[in-house]
């Protein structure tokens, strides 16, 4: 079995996906967003140089999450960004699923998920971070390049598998309208019964240049609420 | 006499509580309970503890009314007809609660609430109601100082049990304690998250494992006082404790412990519980005055002694101090404390308890839950605050080892972080995952509100203030939880945190 870095894994966690769920943060990401909240997992490593993560095969981290049936219904693999390493996902979520949980990938959509169905075959659903929606706004934002990003919107939403989609909301920084109606755009009627995360950022743990970025005001995040209803969403929560 | 010039000249008392501390102190003159020497012995020695009962057994410790034979009878004692309307029903309750007696005087079980108000709702829309259970629950809270009351919903979805937990959500009330009967297979998935979401305002309601506990009686049972588990038509005559450190301690060795120190307190307190009972059936008119029994609201044989125990942790501990194991981290330690429960449970199933046929003749064992006096002894079976383990799946599976042999009331207790309320499906998750192992009776709280559990009963931290400075506080509890937060350190309970 191949291993991946992994950096924490939180037995129960109340905030990684439906119901309570072992979530398992793997070391390492292509993209350096200006608010990211847990740096530390930016860095990509191929060897054993750090004390911080430990290389584990995807039974090694089956053994963790085992620990926690029957309290959780779930587990769910974040990071960094936790589809660099689609074949350990594939066996990890495949061990999973045949003990009854079910198996939910949170990421920034940089990798191109079409390009691995037997991942997606496997996997219960995507949380899916849109972090801008104009190309310019997006590099400013994370350094990367969001047409990935897009072209995985439509392709989760097309085979079922788009749990959720996530935009941390800052005014002036993240286009929040734009991406509203993008998304409607990309994935159509579909907006209905997708769930939308509207999360206000906060500047705890950030380091990037927004670290000193104030909060965006409940009202501001009421506001946004009301133009994802008008435009067609219907499962808004604001967290 | 001078204890009892200082009750009446307290600053720090109601009147009420004073009356109440009173007669307790009158009760204390009496001598009319047969105690061997060495039962003597062991409660000087603080190994096995009655919990100041009081000197003459004169009203059962826990009183569970039948209020659907209430509801549907009404009573000719109270000059009561059965109610036809939801304020009837609200009054008529009011009522009866103020004449059902307990160890404290107070009610120690309301009911039911949700099925005994749900008939009465139609005609009337949600605001309607809401006013009137306010007015109720209100009532409740200012009247019954004493937190060891008890409601009970559940485990049904009812539109009397939303309203309440909605109401309860508001008025942020100490009294009564309640629990919400849980079972997959009955209550809904919305209600059960309803009542976990609101336990992260209130503090209120805990959750029961309806499942494990519904076939402990062949009546129906409630949950009263704390967390306990009894007949109801019935309840508790009283209620003792071994105080597992303290008989620890008058150990020479493990061999000691379990030869000799166990099987006579065990003894002792068997003997000295069924002299209560003797005293409060045979002796003390109880039975044959209250207008409860004439009415058939509690019968004489739906009552039983609870054995309590308190402290396995510490007992463990001191047994097993030179190989520096501890109860709820080794396996070891766990191993033996698991060999005392047994004991307990091998020496309860065959001692034979007076009076006792809905318990078939023999004593319960109940996991107590401390009292405002005890240092340094944690809660029935429960892992000492501050050496909780770090994942809270250890911990419920800790749990649930040690829950199996108390029949009669046990529960653990976690503060959550505040993020809990934006995803109660996790929380149930975890009460699913803990109820198919065993665990009993769960209770969480929201690690800053003003609500705290204390160890089976709710107290304000604000009232805790008031008290320390002084002031006169409205409920008794305040006084018990004011000692028990601090001598056991109940604010570094372990958040979980997610």
């Amino acid at each position: 079995m191949i291993k991946a870095p992994v950096r924490r894994i939180i037995p129960h966690s109340l905030v990684d996906g439906p119901g309570n769920r072992t979530a398992i943060f793997l070391q390492g990401c292509n993209l350096r967003c200006a608010y990211c909240h847990n740096p530390e997992t930016q860095k990509i490593y191929t060897d054993n140089s750090s004390l911080e993560i430990e290389w584990m095969t995807a039974k090694e981290v089956f053994e963790e999450v085992e620990k926690n049936i029957p309290f959780i219904r779930g587990i769910t693999l974040s990071g960094g960004e936790c589809t660099l390493y689609p074949e350990f996902l594939t066996e990890l979520f495949t061990l999973v699923q045949k003990a009854g949980l079910s198996c939910v990938i949170d990421t920034n959509g940089s990798i191109d998920l079409s390009k691995y169905p037997e991942l997606m075959e496997v996997c219960t659903g995507v949380m899916l971070d849109v972090k801008a929606w104009d190309e310019k706004k997006f590099k400013r934002l994370t350094g990367g390049s969001n047409e990935v990003v897009k072209k995985n919107l439509k392709y989760l939403a097309d085979v079922n598998k788009l749990e959720e989609i996530r935009i941390v909301c800052i005014e002036d920084e993240v286009d929040t309208e734009d991406i509203l109606k993008g998304i409607k755009t990309a994935i159509g009627y579909k907006i209905k019964t997708t769930k939308l995360r509207l999360i206000k950022f906060r500047n705890h743990g950030v380091i990037g240049r927004l670290k000193d970025a104030n909060s965006p005001s409940d009202e501001y995040m009421n506001g946004l609420k009301e133009m994802a209803l008008k435009i067609g969403f219907e499962k808004i929560i604001i967290s | 006499m001078t204890d009892i010039l200082e009750l009446v000249k307290s600053q720090k008392l109601t009147y009420e509580q004073k009356v109440l501390s009173l007669a307790h102190a009158a009760e204390d003159t009496l001598d009319v309970l047969h105690i061997p020497e060495k039962t003597q012995y062991y409660f000087e020695q603080k190994a096995i503890d009655n919990l100041f009962e009081g000197n003459a057994p004169y009203r059962p410790r826990y009183i569970l009314p039948d209020y659907d034979k209430f509801i549907k009878e009404g009573s000719n004692f109270l000059q009561i007809d059965p109610p036809k309307d939801l304020d009837e029903l609200l009054y008529a309750l009011m009522i009866l609660y103020r004449h059902v007696p307990s160890i404290t005087s107070f009610p120690v079980y309301l009911g039911n609430l949700d099925k005994m108000i749900d008939p009465f709702l139609e005609g009337y829309s949600d605001e309607e109601v809401k006013k009137k259970l306010k007015l109720f629950l209100n009532y409740i809270d200012r009247t019954i100082t004493d937190s060891f009351c008890h409601a009970n919903l559940g485990p049904e979805d009812t539109r009397a049990g939303r309203l309440i937990l909605g109401v309860e959500k508001e008025l942020q009330n100490a009294v009564p304690n309640l629990t919400f009967k849980y079972d997959p297979d009955i209550t809904s998935d919305e209600i059960a998250e309803l009542a976990l979401y609101t336990s992260l305002f209130c503090a209120n309601p805990a959750i029961c494992n309806h499942k494990l506990n519904m076939d402990t009686y062949s009546t129906d049972y409630g949950i009263a006082s704390c967390y306990n588990i009894l007949p109801i038509g019935g309840g508790a005559y009283t209620l003792s404790r071994l105080v597992l450190p303290n008989m620890a301690k008058l150990a020479k060795n493990i061999d000691h412990f379990f030869d000799t120190i166990l099987p006579e307190c065990l003894q002792a307190m068997g003997g000295y519980m069924n002299e209560r009972i003797r005293f409060l059936v045979e002796e003390s008119g109880f039975f044959e005055s209250s207008f409860l029994v004439k009415e058939g609201l509690i019968h004489k044989d739906r009552f039983i002694g609870m054995f309590g125990i308190v402290g396995l942790a510490e007992c463990t501990n001191i047994l097993m101090e030179d190989e520096g194991k501890r109860y709820g981290q080794d396996e070891e330690a766990n191993d033996l404390a698991d060999k005392i429960m047994h004991t307990i449970n091998d020496y309860v199933n065959t001692f034979p308890a007076k009076y006792s046929p809905i318990s078939h003749g023999r004593f319960m064992i109940h996991a107590q839950v401390g009292m405002d006096y005890d240092k340094g002894i944690t809660a029935g079976v429960r892992i000492p605050i501050g050496e909780e383990p770090e994942n809270l799946s250890d911990h419920l599976r800790h749990s649930a080892r040690f829950h199996k042999l108390i029949t009669t009331g046990c529960s653990d207790i976690f503060p959550m972080e505040i993020t809990a309320r934006n995803n109660t499906s996790a929380m149930l998750d975890i009460v699913k995952g803990a109820f198919t192992l065993g665990v009993k009776y769960l209770s969480f709280y929201e690690e800053n509100g003003d609500l705290v559990r204390i160890t089976g009963y709710l107290v304000k931290r604000s009232e805790m203030e008031k008290y320390k400075k002084g002031e006169v506080v409205l409920q008794n509890t305040t006084h018990l939880g004011t000692s028990n937060y601090e001598n056991n350190n109940l604010k570094d309970r372990k958040v979980r945190r997610v």
